[in-house]
C-alpha cells in the first residue's frame, strides 16, 4: 500500500539561489557506486543545475546532486540518507553525486549527529523530499505529453509513456522548476526499493583513500594562522600569571593570545604553535577540588546504599517483598571515566571578521554551537556561519562545540583566520569524558521466582541519567524500583557514544546472567521468562520495551551461536539489550589459549527495522562491537590530583586489530521504519565478554576494565 | 629554520622549516599534503604512516632534518592512479567508517606486503599493531589486505 504523506512545508521551500549556497565543503565530483558494479558509467556533467528543494539538484544531463544534511562522523550517514532520497525520486545511485549540505535551519531540521537518529528521524522527511521532485517531474512530463500522469512510469530518473515516448530527469528538469512542488506525495511500497536495503559503497571512498583534505583538521583558509592552546592542567585551576618570553621566541609563532583562563599561541604552523605552547610558563592555582579516582570510587559506593527522596520509578513494594524473600542477592558494578578518543583529536577553524563570523570544522551540533558562538562574540545569529566537515569520529565529544567556541574567540581576538588544533593530550586532557558511575542491583528471590530487583544507580554529573527506568526487566517484576544519585564533580563530563547504556547494559546483563545460575536456571530461558512475565502479566505503567522484539532478537543469537549444544573448548555468555531504538542481542565465544581466556568470536542478532545500506550497516555492527570490547576490556582512566594520569596511547590502552575477534551478525527480517546503528550493538558487547569469561574462568567481573581487574586477561 | 630537498611521491620538494619539525607538520601544512594524518605524535597509533624508501615509518616522530636522501612516499603517492591493490580493495570491502585512521592503515599494509606477499593473520595482526582505529574496522582491514595480497 502506497502512504499519502506531507511534511512541514518549510522543508521544501524553493531555492533559487545554488543550494547550499556558501561553502561547499566535502564536495566531490564522483558518482555514487554499488557494491557489485564498480564500472558503471555516470552521466556526464551538466552545464546548468536546476534547484528542486534543500536536498536535490538535477543536471541537464540527468546528473543528480542529492544534499546530505547531517554531519558525517563515520556512521555512513553521507552514504544512507541520500539513498534515502534517490529511491523516492527514482534515479539510478550511479547517476547521483551527493554533496554535505551546510548548516541552514530554514531548510533542514534536525541537523544532528547523536542518539543513533539520523536515519529514524530523517526517513519520513527524506522519502518525501525525493517523492514530492519526482511527482514533478512526472506531471510536467504528462502536461508536455498532454496524457495523465498515472500513465507515465519511471525507472532510473527516465519518464515513460505506454505510447514509446520517454524523457529523462536531465530534459525536464528547467520546465518542472517552474512549477509548485505537490504538496502531498504517495510513497513507494518498501517491496519496491531498489537502492533501499542494497550495499552502496561510502560515496567518500576516493577522497578517503587518495588523502584528499576532508576533515577539519585538513582545512586551511587564505591569511590562516595555526593555533594550539595552553589549559588548566587539572580540573578545578584557574590561570593567575604566565611568561610567554620563551613562546615568542619559538621560530614561527606570531601572538600569544591569553582568553579566559587559557593561553593561545598563533603560529604560521602548527608544530610552531604546540612547541609554543609547550614552553608556556603558566602559574595556576587550585581554586576548586582536585578530585581523584580514590574519591571518585569511595563517592560513587557511599551513594548505593541510600534511596532518593525521587525515586526514577516505582512498582509495588521492595522492601515489603524483600522482608518476605527466602534470599536477597545483591551486586554491585563499577566504570570509570572514559575519553572519547576520536582518532582526529578536537580542532576548528574560524574567521572572525566585523562583518562575519565564518566556522568551519568537524561537528555533530552544527545548529547549537552557531548559537553559542553567536552569544560568546555577542553577534546576530545570522552573522554565524558554520560548515560541516566529515569527522575523523564524533562518539559524542563532537556535540560540545568547546573547541569551536575557543576557536572563535582567538579568531575575534587576533582578528585573523585561526584554525585550532588539540594536540592529543589536550585531547585528554580537556575532555567531556563519559562519567565514572556505578550500579548496585539487589533483588529478593521467593519459591526460586524474582519477587523485587532494586537497581541504585550514581553517578557523576549524570543530566541524562536515569533516562532508562523503564527498561527491562521493568514491567517483568512485581515490586521494582530505580533509584538515581547525581553528583556534581568538576570533571567535565558529557554523552559517550550509547551513553549510559555504554556501561549499563554490562551491569545488568552480568547480573541477570549470575542471577540465572543463582536460580538454577538457563541464562537466555531465563530472560525470556521475564520477557514472557512482561507480555502475559505486564507490572506497572508502561515498559519502554516491545517483548516480541526482544525475544525475537534473543532467539535469533541463541539459535546461531548454537547455545544450548556442546561445542567443546568454547565458552559462551549471552548478553542482550534495547537501545536507541535497536534490539541487539550477542553471544560472545571464548575459549582457552595457553590457559588464558580469549574472545574469539562474537555472533550479534540485530533488529533495526529495514535495513537501508548492509554494506554499511555491517560495518557500524562490527565497529560497535569491536569498541564494545575494547573500552570494556582495556578503557582505563584514571584521576590524580584533578589531572588524569594518561594523556596518550602509550598509557591509555586502545583494542588493536589482534585483540578484535570475528563477528558475524544476523539481521531479523522486519519492513519496520529503520532504526539507527551508530550505538546500539556497543552496549551488549562488554556483558557478552563478561558472561563468556564467566563461563571460562568461573569468575565472574565486577568492574571495567577487566584487565585491570582480571590480571589473566593480559 | 633551515631549508631541505625533500623527494616526495617522486618530486623534488624544496621547504623551509625548523630542523626538529616532525616531517608530519612538513607534509600538512607546508606542502598541503593532509592526507597523512596526526593522531598522537608519540608513534602510537598509526595515523601518519608514510613510507621512507619502501619502509614504513611513523611521520610525527622523525624530524625533516633526518630524512636526508631517503624517499618519501605519502598516501598522495602510493599510486597515480589510486588503483593499488589495497586502495582496490579498500573499495571492494568498504573498509572505512570516519576515514581518519586509514591512510595510515593503508601505507602500513602496503609496506607489508613489499616485504611478505601473502601474509598470514598473525602476520597483519603483528604487522598492523602499532595502527589504532577507534571506529573498529579491523576486521574489514584484514579482509582487504588478504584480498590485495592475492592481486598483487
Ligand atoms: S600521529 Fe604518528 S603514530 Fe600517532
Ligand atoms: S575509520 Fe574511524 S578511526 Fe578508523
Amino acid at each position: 500500500m502506497n502512504k499519502e504523506t506531507s511534511t512541514s512545508r518549510r522543508n521544501f521551500l524553493k531555492v533559487s539561489a545554488a543550494a547550499g549556497g556558501g561553502l561547499m565543503v566535502g564536495f566531490n565530483f564522483i558518482g555514487c557506486q554499488s557494491e557489485t558494479a564498480p564500472a558503471e558509467v555516470m552521466k556526464a556533467y551538466p552545464a546548468v543545475w536546476t534547484n528542486f528543494d534543500a536536498y536535490i539538484k538535477i543536471g541537464d544531463t540527468g546528473l543528480v546532486t542529492i544534499m546530505s544534511q547531517n554531519p558525517e562522523i563515520g556512521q555512513n550517514i553521507k552514504t544512507s540518507m541520500p539513498m534515502i532520497v534517490a529511491e523516492e525520486l527514482d534515479v539510478a545511485w550511479k547517476d547521483v553525486v551527493v554533496e554535505q549540505a551546510p548548516l541552514n535551519t530554514e531548510w533542514y531540521e534536525r541537523q544532528v549527529a547523536g542518539g543513533s537518529q539520523s536515519i529514524r528521524q530523517g526517513w519520513e522527511t527524506l522519502r518525501t523530499a525525493g517523492a514530492k521532485v519526482r511527482k514533478l517531474l512526472i506531471d510536467t512530463a504528462a502536461e508536455q505529453w498532454e496524457v495523465d500522469p498515472s500513465e507515465c512510469s519511471v525507472a532510473d530518473g527516465i519518464i515513460s509513456h505506454a505510447d514509446g515516448r520517454s524523457l529523462g530527469y536531465g530534459a525536464l528538469a528547467a520546465a518542472a522548476n517552474q512549477k509548485e512542488l505537490p504538496e502531498k506525495v504517495s510513497l513507494k511500497d518498501p517491496k519496491d526499493f531498489k537502492i533501499i536495503g542494497n550495499s552502496k559503497r561510502n560515496v567518500d571512498m576516493d577522497g578517503i583513500l587518495t588523502g584528499k583534505s576532508l576533515f577539519g583538521i585538513d582545512y586551511t583558509a587564505p591569511g590562516m594562522v595555526y593555533a594550539a592552546a595552553v589549559r588548566p592542567p587539572s580540573f578545578g585551576m584557574t590561570l593567575t600569571a604566565y611568561d610567554d618570553s620563551a613562546a615568542k621566541a619559538v621560530a614561527g609563532v606570531s601572538e600569544v593570545i591569553k582568553f579566559g583562563d587559557k593561553i593561545g599561541v598563533l603560529a604560521s604552523n602548527t608544530w610552531a604553535a604546540i612547541k609554543g605552547a609547550k614552553v608556556i610558563k603558566a602559574e595556576w592555582s587550585q581554586k576548586e577540588e582536585a578530585e581523584d579516582s580514590a574519591y571518585h570510587t569511595e563517592t560513587l559506593l557511599a551513594h548505593l546504599d541510600k534511596k532518593t527522596a525521587e525515586p526514577r520509578r516505582v512498582d509495588g513494594d521492595v522492601d515489603k517483598a524483600f522482608a518476605e524473600a527466602d534470599e536477597v542477592v545483591e551486586r554491585t558494578y563499577q566504570a570509570p571515566f572514559l575519553p572519547h578518543s576520536c582518532m582526529e583529536p578536537m580542532n576548528f577553524f574560524a574567521n572572525v571578521t566585523t562583518e562575519k563570523a565564518e566556522l568551519v570544522g568537524p561537528i555533530q551540533t552544527p545548529k547549537w554551537t552557531q548559537q553559542r558562538v553567536a552569544d560568546l562574540l555577542e553577534r546576530p545569529l545570522e552573522e554565524v556561519t558554520i560548515d560541516m566537515t566529515r569527522m575523523g569520529g564524533g562518539f559524542g565529544r563532537r556535540l560540545y562545540g568547546d573547541f569551536a567556541l575557543e576557536a572563535a574567540e582567538l579568531s575575534s581576538l587576533a582578528k585573523k583566520p585561526v584554525k585550532l588544533t588539540f594536540t592529543r593530550e589536550d585531547d585528554m586532557l580537556a575532555g567531556t569524558y563519559r562519567p565514572a558511575s556505578a550500579y548496585k542491583f539487589k533483588v529478593g528471590i521467593k519459591d526460586n521466582k524474582v519477587t523485587a530487583y532494586h537497581l541504585i544507580e550514581a553517578c557523576f554529573n549524570g543530566s541524562m541519567f536515569g533516562s532508562m527506568p523503564s527498561n527491562f526487566p521493568c514491567g517483568a517484576i512485581a515490586n521494582y524500583r530505580v533509584d538515581s544519585h547525581n553528583i556534581e564533580s568538576n570533571i567535565t563530563t558529557g554523552a559517550w557514544r550509547a551513553p549510559y547504556a555504554n556501561f549499563l547494559a554490562y551491569a545488568e546483563q552480568a547480573f541477570l546472567d549470575e542471577l540465572a545460575g543463582i536460580l538454577g536456571k538457563d541464562a537466555v530461558e531465563f530472560r525470556l521468562a521475564l520477557l514472557e512475565q512482561a507480555r502475559t502479566t505486564p507490572v506497572g505503567e508502561e515498559h519502554n520495551y516491545e517483548v516480541d522484539k526482544y525475544a525475537g532478537v534473543i532467539k535469533l543469537a541463541a539459535e546461531k551461536a548454537g547455545w544450548g549444544t556442546s561445542k567443546p573448548g568454547k565458552h559462551l555468555g549471552f548478553c542482550a539489550y534495547f537501545s536507541h531504538n535497536t534490539y541487539v542481542a550477542e553471544v560472545a565465544e571464548v575459549e582457552l589459549v595457553d590457559d588464558a581466556p580469549v574472545v574469539k568470536k562474537i555472533v550479534c542478532a540485530v533488529d533495526c527495522g529495514l535495513v537501508i545500506n548492509p554494506l554499511a550497516a555491517l560495518n557500524q555492527i562490527e565497529g560497535g562491537i569491536i569498541d564494545g570490547i575494547g573500552h570494556a576490556m582495556y578503557g582505563d582512566f584514571t584521576f590524580e590530583a584533578g589531572k588524569t594520569d594518561a594523556t596518550n596511547y602509550n598509557k591509555y590502552r586502545l583494542i588493536r586489530m589482534g585483540e578484535a575477534p570475528a563477528v558475524e551478525v544476523h539481521f531479523v527480517e522486519s519492513h519496520n521504519d529503520p532504526t539507527g546503528l551508530g550505538e546500539p550493538t556497543l552496549p551488549p558487547a562488554g556483558g557478552a565478554v563478561a558472561n563468556a569469561l564467566h563461563a571460562a574462568s568461573g569468575k565472574r567481573l565486577y568492574k571495567q576494565p577487566f584487565v585491570k581487574y582480571y590480571e589473566v586477561l593480559g | 629554520m633551515a631549508t631541505y630537498t625533500l623527494t616526495i611521491n617522486g618530486q623534488a620538494k624544496e621547504v623551509t622549516a625548523d630542523a626538529d619539525t616532525p616531517i608530519l607538520w612538513v607534509l600538512r601544512d607546508e606542502l598541503q599534503l593532509v592526507g597523512t594524518k596526526y593522531g598522537c605524535g608519540i608513534a602510537q597509533c598509526g595515523a601518519c604512516t608514510i613510507h621512507l624508501d619502501g619502509n614504513a615509518a611513523r611521520a610525527c616522530s622523525i624530524p625533516v632534518s633526518q630524512i636526508g636522501e631517503q624517499k618519501i612516499t605519502t598516501i598522495e603517492g602510493l599510486d597515480k592512479e589510486a588503483k593499488h591493490p589495497l586502495q582496490e580493495a579498500w573499495r571492494e570491502h568498504d573498509v572505512p567508517q570516519c576515514g581518519y585512521c586509514q591512510a595510515g592503515q593503508i601505507m602500513s599494509a602496503a609496506a607489508l606486503l613489499k616485504s611478505n606477499t601473502a601474509p598470514t593473520d598473525e602476520d597483519i595482526d603483528t604487522h598492523m599493531h602499532g595502527n589504532l582505529c577507534r571506529c573498529g574496522t579491523y576486521l574489514r582491514i584484514k579482509k582487504a589486505i588478504k584480498t590485495a595480497s592475492k592481486n598483487l
